[in-house]
């Protein structure tokens, strides 16, 4: 297993982490039903605005999995950053991760290793970690 | 009295895959309590301490229902429930 992800999207979803920092930032990759491919991102609003806890607003969540179903698409990445630890799945992101399906991103943009960033991929099912590797493209 | 209810991918090994199933109830909680008839254990992946669990949205007719009375939400036939775990961390 590995993402595989274009380079266009890495510097997108960096961006927005340093953008939203000190919040958390968030968002989805989407993709063809059944495809697995990351084609169209979609940046989300942290509804806790929180340096270290991130939320889908409710309201946004349902309209995103209408949306997802309305064009036959489905959630190949979740994104969201840490923003003072390393980009590795919390306790509560492995608690709550809830599409078995997805590419779990994490980017950090952790003071210590400031300008660089780190940006990772797991698998969370039923509550296991593995770490894929990430296929820039 | 049939209501439509949509199941989360998490949830789906409890309804054999299916995506949308039908249950009956005139309150959300009757509904709830008539899914976990049907497919156990899916109760209590909704429901923590006789309340809707904190990281679990439901919506009656794309209304969340933490706006509409929560378990006591009033349901009819022909409604639409979605059940859609928060995506949420730290």
């Amino acid at each position: 297993m590995s993402l595989e992800i274009s380079r266009e999207f890495v510097e997108a979803i960096l961006e927005q982490s340093r953008a939203e920092y000190p919040e958390e930032c968030c968002g989805v990759i989407l993709g063809p039903v059944g495809s697995g491919k990351a084609t169209r991102m979609k940046p989300m609003i942290n509804a806790a605005h929180s340096p270290t806890f991130y939320e889908f607003d409710p309201k946004d969540l349902l309209a995103l999995y209408r949306e997802v179903d309305d064009f036959d698409e489905e959630i190949v990445v979740i994104y969201h950053s840490h923003t003072d630890t390393e980009a590795h799945p919390s306790r509560t992101d492995i608690a709550y991760a809830g599409e078995p399906g997805a590419h779990y991103v994490l980017v950090s943009t952790r003071e210590e290793i400031a300008p660089e960033t780190e940006f990772r991929s797991f698998r969370i099912i039923d509550g296991v970690v593995s770490e894929e590797p990430v296929i820039t493209l | 009295m049939s209501i439509e209810v949509r199941i989360p991918t998490i949830l789906r090994p409890f309804t054999k895959d299916q995506k949308i199933v039908s249950a009956t109830g005139s309150t959300l909680a009757e509904a709830i309590a008539n899914l976990d008839n049907q497919y156990p254990g899916i109760g209590e992946h909704l429901l923590e301490n006789g309340a809707l669990r904190r990281f679990i949205n439901v919506y009656v007719n794309d209304e969340d229902v933490r706006f509409s009375g929560a378990l006591e939400t009033a349901l009819k036939s022909g409604d639409s429930i979605t059940i859609l775990p928060a995506v949420a961390g730290g």
